[in-house]
């Protein structure tokens, strides 16, 4: 029943990982594009460091902001812990991106990159999700992030998520679908 | 007017835009998910906005703009409407010279509030109209019509929104409106509601719902959508809109953008032209009771759907009546108090010394989570000083000394004053002890200013309420400041002296929210700055 072309995109985690920043890249980037987009999370006491999520939809017309259960076509989770409550989004066939999946992409030099890399783990996993969103471009995708970082914050953004959507293209074992829904999705290459 | 290319909005930054496209002269409000960011939104583009003490004082501070001839939007969450009945009921009466639109922002599903009731029923029983948008345009649309509305029959309007309309974002085309100067004319008869003149007011507000009822405006806001064919008619309004287009394109959907008054007659033709009708609804099932009034015949909800918000799936149940029950997700991780919170060691201590605690609404009302689960009662913002009073007038003395009203800054200054009067006034014979945990923020809605804070919505710096100066002022006879990070011992020595003492006792433990920290510091830096002399 759901409506033609809406692609359905759910980004999970815990307050303070940058859940909401996430989709918030993700919507404008396809707002950009041109789609109709509608993306919704809840606010308030959920944020005091309890499971956070924001559903985004995009597509030629999208009605209902919240993504009915089990039509999910992506799924991103930051942290581990949140695979379980956030499963039941995820349609037959979905794609489930976490963080276990995102390779070790930069050389890190001292604990602050560390830490740095630590706080773009969320354009990291755009970057994957983006790989297999052919009608978003790059463009689309970078003014997004320029304008969802702080000053001076961009180009290491911009690198990450370059690097993680050029190795999420070649290498398919860096995304998986649950076993329980099986069949692992051959990543769209452009 | 030029043409506006179209952002992507959320509904609160809808309105926003809007208000400040329709010239607005004051937007005024108190923080409440999901309401608080409207008033942000429109100090950051541009607009003038200040928090109040609490939504009766906003409600009254819009209503001054109003009677001057001004545009006021007056915002605050569903509860808030309760402090602000009120002057809202007596304002529906007295009408306005400008425009006065008052937003309430729903929470069905109670995602952060202590209860989901639904507002739609203010309207009815004020008297006021009610507009409902279903996504972020219909915000932007609908503000513009509320603000011509008001403006148009000098009547206050309710403009009600849910969590999902607040806080989702849907692209926005805008259309910017003229501005309007303020003046006050003067009309008594119409203004002072001593009874004389409120029983011709009350029927003058009762003709101006009848000529809203069939304005040109109500055709604006009450659309057909579907398939014309289909025998099967729906009718909704709000988000539930949104879900049962994407259900249900087949049916005939008729949609409503004002709740009250309804179209009657429009309601009565759509119904007569299908085979059978169905209203689907979140909340209460206030349209349905309406029809049935109005001897329209329609079918509405089973009970349960009452209860929390509606989805898309719950829809797709009440309109294929097919309600076998959805087994409900795996529970996410519950909120808590951030690791390095003051709050953490309050709760310790009460926890530790076995006390009764009445709690109030913020953040701190995570006292009540595990490990600490030390709060007893959480009722509305400020219950926690009459509750707490009330539990040392009934109990025995020996319980009645374990109990402490927690209550936080931001709610103290809110409708915490008028309890610590009544602790003044009517004082329990085992004495009483108030703790109020000032982390100079409101912290749960996001960090808002209040005026305990001394700074303004814009972070401003104004003057700053005294709470020591205050609570001596209305008679408590111990007053005691203390940084609770700083000597966790001698912080529950304090408690623990407090409820010993019999007297009336105020502890204010003041250490700034973890979250505000860099935002202070910055302010700090900069108002320093400003004073050195060299600085131009």
């Amino acid at each position: 029943m759901i409506e033609a072309g809406v692609t359905n995109v759910v980004i999970a985690g815990l307050g303070g990982q940058g859940v909401v920043k996430a989709s918030d890249i993700l919507s404008q980037a396809a707002f950009a594009a041109g789609l109709d987009v509608k993306k919704s999370e809840i606010h308030g006491m959920s944020q005091r460091g309890g499971s956070v999520s924001s559903d985004v939809r995009f597509g030629e017309r999208v009605f209902s902001p919240m993504i009915p259960r089990g039509q999910a076509d992506f799924l991103i989770i930051m942290e581990e812990t949140q695979v379980t409550p956030n499963i039941h989004h995820i349609r037959p066939g979905g794609v489930l991106i976490t963080p276990d999946h995102i390779p070790y992409i930069l050389e890190v030099e001292d604990e602050e990159q560390a830490i740095l890399l630590q706080r773009t783990l969320n354009v990291a996993m755009i970057g994957v999700l983006s790989s297999y969103i052919p009608n978003i471009m790059s463009e689309h995708w970078l003014e997004a992030i320029h304008n969802n970082v702080p000053n001076g914050y961009f180009e290491i953004n911009r690198k990450v998520f370059l690097l993680a959507q050029a190795v999420e293209q070649v290498m398919s074992r860096l995304v998986t679908t649950t076993s329980s829904i099986g069949g692992i999705p051959k990543p769209a290459l452009r | 007017m030029a043409e506006i290319a179209p952002q992507l909005l959320s509904g609160n930054e809808a309105i926003a835009m809007a208000a400040l496209d329709a010239g607005i002269t004051l937007g005024v409000g108190y923080p409440g998910t999901p309401s608080t960011e409207i008033l942000e939104n429109l100090s950051r583009i541009g607009g003038e906005a200040q928090w109040a003490p609490n939504e009766k004082v906003a409600l009254e501070v819009g209503i001054g703009v109003a009677y001057a001839g001004g545009r006021a939007l007056v915002t605050m969450k569903h509860v808030g409407v309760n402090v602000a009945a009120d002057p809202l009921f007596t304002v529906a009466y007295t009408g306005v010279s400008g425009a006065l639109v008052v937003i309430s922002a729903d929470d069905p599903g109670m995602h952060s509030s202590q209860n989901e009731q639904d507002n739609r029923r203010y309207a009815v029983a004020a008297g006021i109209p009610m507009l409902e948008p279903s996504d972020s345009q219909e915000a932007y649309d609908y503000m513009l019509e509320a603000f011509e509305l008001s403006e148009t029959f000098n009547i206050t309007v309710l403009f009600r929104l849910t969590t999902r309309v607040c806080h989702s974002k849907s692209i926005v085309r805008s259309r910017p409106k003229p501005l309007r100067q303020a003046h006050f004319e003067r009309d008594i008869k119409g203004r002072v509601m001593i009874p004389g003149y409120a029983r011709p007011a009350h029927r003058r507000m009762r003709e101006k719902l009848k000529q809203i009822a069939v304005a040109p405006l109500m055709d604006r806001l009450t659309f057909e959508t579907g398939n014309p064919e289909s025998k099967k008619g729906i009718i909704t309004s709000g988000i539930t809109y949104q879900h049962v287009v994407e259900s249900m394109p087949d049916a005939r959907i008729l949609k409503l953008g004002i709740t009250y008054p309804l179209p009657l007659e429009r309601i009565q033709q759509f119904v007569e032209s299908v085979e059978e009708c169905l209203v689907v609804e979140e909340g209460d099932p206030c349209l349905e009771e309406a029809f049935k009034f109005a001897n329209i015949p329609v079918e509405g909800k089973p009970e349960d759907f009452r209860f929390g918000e509606l989805t898309v799936d719950r829809v797709q149940q009440i309109i294929t009546r097919n309600y076998k029950e959805i087994p409900p997700p795996p529970p996410g991780k519950p909120p808590q108090l951030c690791a390095r919170c003051p709050h953490r060691i309050a709760f310790s201590i009460l926890s530790r010394l076995d006390c009764i605690v009445a709690g109030d609404i913020g953040c701190y009302t995570l006292g009540v989570m595990p490990p600490f689960e030390a709060m007893d009662t959480c009722v509305c913002m400020g219950a926690s000083i009459g509750v707490g009073l009330g539990l040392r007038h009934a109990l025995p003395t020996d319980e009645a000394r374990r109990v402490v009203s927690v209550i936080g800054d931001s709610t103290f200054a809110h409708t915490g004053i008028n309890g610590l009067v009544e602790m003044a006034y009517n004082p329990p014979t085992t004495g009483h002890v108030v703790l109020i945990l000032d982390n100079l923020t409101t912290a749960m809605t996001g960090t808002q200013e209040h005026p305990g804070t001394g700074r303004r919505l814009d972070h401003s710096a104004t003057r700053q309420l005294d709470f020591e100066a205050l609570s001596r002022a209305v008679g408590i006879q111990r007053v005691h400041t203390i940084d609770p990070t700083e000597d966790a011992e001698a912080y529950e020595r304090l408690i623990k002296d407090s409820l010993e003492s019999g007297e009336l006792v105020v502890i204010i433990a003041r250490k700034p929210c973890i979250l505000t920290e860099k935002r202070i510091a910055r302010l700090e830096a900069e108002a320093c700055l400003a004073e050195q002399p060299n600085n131009d």
